[in-house]
């Protein structure tokens, strides 16, 4: 064929070009080139942290993010103890400051409820504010769900506005010490009675002091979700019931009492010496320390005792000789699932810099900034399906025998167990309260539990199960 | 022609041809009149820095005001009758008075012990003096965390020395058998030096005429310190005695590093009560009555005890 003209061969080649272009892995770079990151170029966001690692990986990716957006931001990191203290009283001051903020999961049902979230649906449907390539789909829907909710006490999460989105995630699991399993030629518990039996036998193992499992026990919610709550909702019981139109609390069914019963006999006979002062630090220390046998908490815990670093820095003592498991079952067949955890971020309702906030939401828990801290910042679990696909991070993974597999067999039963009600704190608090007395005071476990119940159906019998209507203030 | 005239604080202006002379006169004036509310501007500034938040406080007391919303109504005296029929605000109270007894019965005690051996002029006093002020120069929640990770039975150091005499499964602030005494331990440890150095500090400045007069008249030890030592230096117990009372029935730091209030509801004070109530359970309103409750004991016992003090510093200064 002969070519007409210059002019006609200029054209013909730019549009197979663009269709070349159109079907390469580049599309997606030149649809985000379209994109307008510098939307909010200029503003200053000022961003609440919890300390922990993937807040570590978002401070160290500031530079990048301004870079790309022009953003300036100023962060104040707080340890956990006292950073959900320090947060709701700045939100409840409601002067804007912080704009972004990293919340928990179950503080999202207070914080969503008291108005002091913005929904991020709005957002995420304006392509002008949302990248194409943001990918919502590409995130697990258990752990887009978690920040997703109604505002009527006792729905589950998943329907409603989102009001947050996840940084990282956390299930509960076995990990214990595979080298001493192996020599020993111990068979890693699948059943709760299982784990007893041995986490009784193992006292003493490593020496004097030495026990089973490793389970938390402070007089703080934080004792309730791991390993108990993820027992407590495989062996099918529940924390609330609604009956008459009123929110009820279930822990004083006869099956509640029964898990609890267990529990605390497991504590007892194989759990820490000074159950009543572990938080999720000293389960892990000790672990790592190779005090306690097994550990039935986060999976990322686990995890970081058991990482080498390239340059042969080991996570703690026992590094290099930890595997995973999924968390035992009461009967041998059920499926295994466990309580999550999510720690997400969310723009304050009152924030004056909403577009530059949604920016910053977007970046960092968009997919590039999710694969990369994956991979290079302990970020482990991520939320996005793509990163657990990433044969970059497989390899990581694969130095944490049963890690992957165990992520693999209990996702699909992996979901935030607890039933949404804005006096999660008090209830919770109450219930480790509680735990307490029942192991360390021989209180009776019905009379316990039963009191329990009635003191939190207390609050939450008073709450209208329907959205909340939205009254003028009284105040500010 | 320009007049300078100076008129002295406390005269009356004094007339003058020059119209300089009145301006200064009359600016004068207007500064004297100035002056005592310009003395007392930041005597009335901190003032009103802690009427304001205690006034508003007791205002958002009578409503029900919580940190998870701001819409809120007032309910009169509901708090304050919901906080009296509350069991748990009465097991707080028993927990706060037996742990302010407890320490500071045990720190005064200690405290007058070290300090009349550290009264003395000798290298090893001198030495001491500087190592037991240590554990102040520690802020008490640093102190209390130190000593949880001392005792953790797995891996403190505390388990060893313990098991020498039969105690290697002593649970410390891990159960509600000894978690009071774990308390009481660490409060003593990081106050009693608090107490050695204000009463050391009477010692030293008790007259020296006294006791050679004591010593002359071949009086025992014992009769010194009774009846020398101890009126004298009475003021000087009574304020140290305020202070510590006053603080550890307000005692947060310690109980919640350690215990956070358990196990179960043991170590449960009123200080952490209203912490929980106001800041994670998000109920400042009901928390406020807890506090203004333990303001009251703590105002009661040092009005009480000051009372004593003055009555101790007369005696001591011969008045009464």
């Amino acid at each position: 064929m002969r070519i007409r003209s210059p002019k006609f061969a200029f054209v013909v080649a730019s549009i197979g070009a663009a269709i070349l272009l159109a079907g390469s892995p580049g599309s997606a770079r030149a649809e985000e080139s379209k994109f307008d990151w510098k939307q909010a170029s200029g503003t200053k966001l000022v961003v609440m942290l919890n300390k922990h690692p993937y807040a570590d990986a978002i401070i160290k990716r500031l530079p990048e993010f301004k870079e790309l957006t022009g953003i300036d931001v100023e962060y104040t990191e707080t340890p956990e103890e006292n950073y959900f203290d320090k947060l709701t009283t700045a939100l409840a001051s409601k002067n804007g400051n912080p704009d972004v903020f990293m919340t928990g999961t179950y503080q999202l049902w207070d914080y969503a409820s008291a108005g002091y979230m913005e929904a991020l649906d709005q957002y995420l449907n304006d392509p002008t504010q949302t990248n194409p390539d943001y990918d919502v789909k590409d995130i697990f829907e258990g752990v887009l769900n978690g920040g997703k909710w109604d505002l009527v006490p006792g729905h589950q999460t998943g329907t409603g506005s989102q009001w947050a989105l996840a940084l990282g995630f956390e299930t509960n699991i076995l990990a214990y010490n595979k080298k001493y399993f192996d020599e020993k030629g111990l068979k890693v518990p699948k059943t709760f009675d299982e784990l007893y039996s041995l986490a009784k036998q193992l006292k003493d193992w490593n020496g004097a002091g030495s026990y089973g499992v490793a389970v938390r026990g402070t007089r703080n919610w934080a004792t309730i979700h791991p390993g108990y709550m993820t027992t407590f909702t495989n062996a099918g019981a529940k924390d609330f019931e609604i009956k008459d139109g009123k929110l009820i609390s279930a822990l004083d069914q006869p099956l509640a009492i029964e898990i609890t019963k267990k529990w605390a006999q497991l504590v007892k006979d194989g759990g820490p010496p000074a159950w009543s002062n572990y938080t999720w630090y000293q389960c892990g220390a000790d672990f790592g320390a190779g005090k306690a046998a097994m550990l039935f908490d986060a999976d990322i815990l686990g995890y970081f005792q058991n990482v080498v670093s390239p340059d042969g820095k080991k996570g703690s003592d026992q590094a290099g000789n930890i595997a995973f498991a999924p968390p035992p079952v009461m009967k041998e067949g059920d499926p295994a699932g466990a309580n999550e955890w999510i720690w997400q971020i969310a723009i304050n309702k009152s924030s004056k810099q909403k577009k530059a906030a949604w920016l910053f939401m977007q970046y960092f828990t968009g997919k590039e900034h999710g694969t990369w801290a994956a991979i290079n910042a302990s970020v482990v679990d991520p939320p996005r399906k793509s990163v657990w696909d990433n044969a970059d991070f497989k390899a990581v993974m694969d130095k944490a025998p049963g890690y992957l597999e165990t992520f693999n067999t209990i996702i699909e039963h992996t979901s935030v167990k607890f039933t949404p009600q804005p006096f999660f704190d008090e209830s919770t608090t109450n219930w480790a309260a509680t735990l307490q007395k029942i192991v360390l005071q021989g209180a009776d476990p019905k009379s316990a539990m039963t009191e329990l119940a009635k003191s939190i159906t207390r609050n939450t019998s008073k709450l209208k199960l329907e959205q909340p209507e939205k009254k003028p203030s009284t105040s500010k | 022609m320009r007049t300078t005239v100076l008129v002295p604080p406390g005269e009356p202006s004094v007339e003058t041809p020059g119209m300089e002379l009145s301006k200064s006169a009359a600016k004068y004036a207007q500064r004297k009149a100035l002056r005592p509310y310009l003395i007392l501007a930041p005597t009335l500034l901190l003032t009103l820095g802690i009427l304001i938040p205690f006034v508003a406080a007791i205002y958002l007391s009578f409503t029900d005001f919580t940190l998870r919303s701001s819409d809120y109504s007032f309910i009169g005296f509901d708090n304050y009758v919901s906080m009296l029929q509350n069991p748990d605000f009465w097991h707080s109270l028993v927990v706060t008075l037996q742990y302010a007894f407890l320490c500071t019965t045990v720190e005064m005690l200690l405290g007058i012990g070290v300090a009349l051996l550290l009264n003395e002029e000798n290298p090893i006093s001198k030495f001491l003096r500087i190592i037991l002020i240590f554990p102040l120069m520690i802020a008490p929640v640093i102190g209390t965390l130190i000593w949880k990770l001392m005792t953790n039975p797995s891996v403190g150091i505390l388990r060893t020395p313990m098991s020498w005499v039969g105690l290697g499964d002593f649970k410390w602030g891990a159960s509600p058998d000894t978690a009071m005494f774990s308390l009481v331990l660490i409060d003593a440890w990081v106050y009693t030096p608090f107490v050695i150095i204000l009463v050391l500090a009477g010692l030293r400045s008790l007259p020296k005429s006294p006791y050679e007069a004591a010593l002359i008249d071949g009086g025992s030890p014992w009769f010194v310190f009774k009846n020398l030592t101890l009126p004298m230096l009475a003021p000087v117990l009574l304020i140290t005695l305020v202070f510590r009372l006053m603080l550890s029935l307000q005692e947060f730091s310690i109980i919640f590093a350690l215990t956070e209030g358990g196990p179960g509801d043991t170590t449960m004070s009123l200080s952490l009560l209203a912490y929980n109530r106001g800041f994670p359970f998000y109920g400042l309103a009901e928390a406020i009555p807890i506090m203004l409750f333990l303001y009251l004991i703590v105002y009661l016992v040092s009005f009480i005890l000051i009372g004593f003090w003055r009555k101790a510093q007369q005696r001591a200064s011969g008045v009464a």
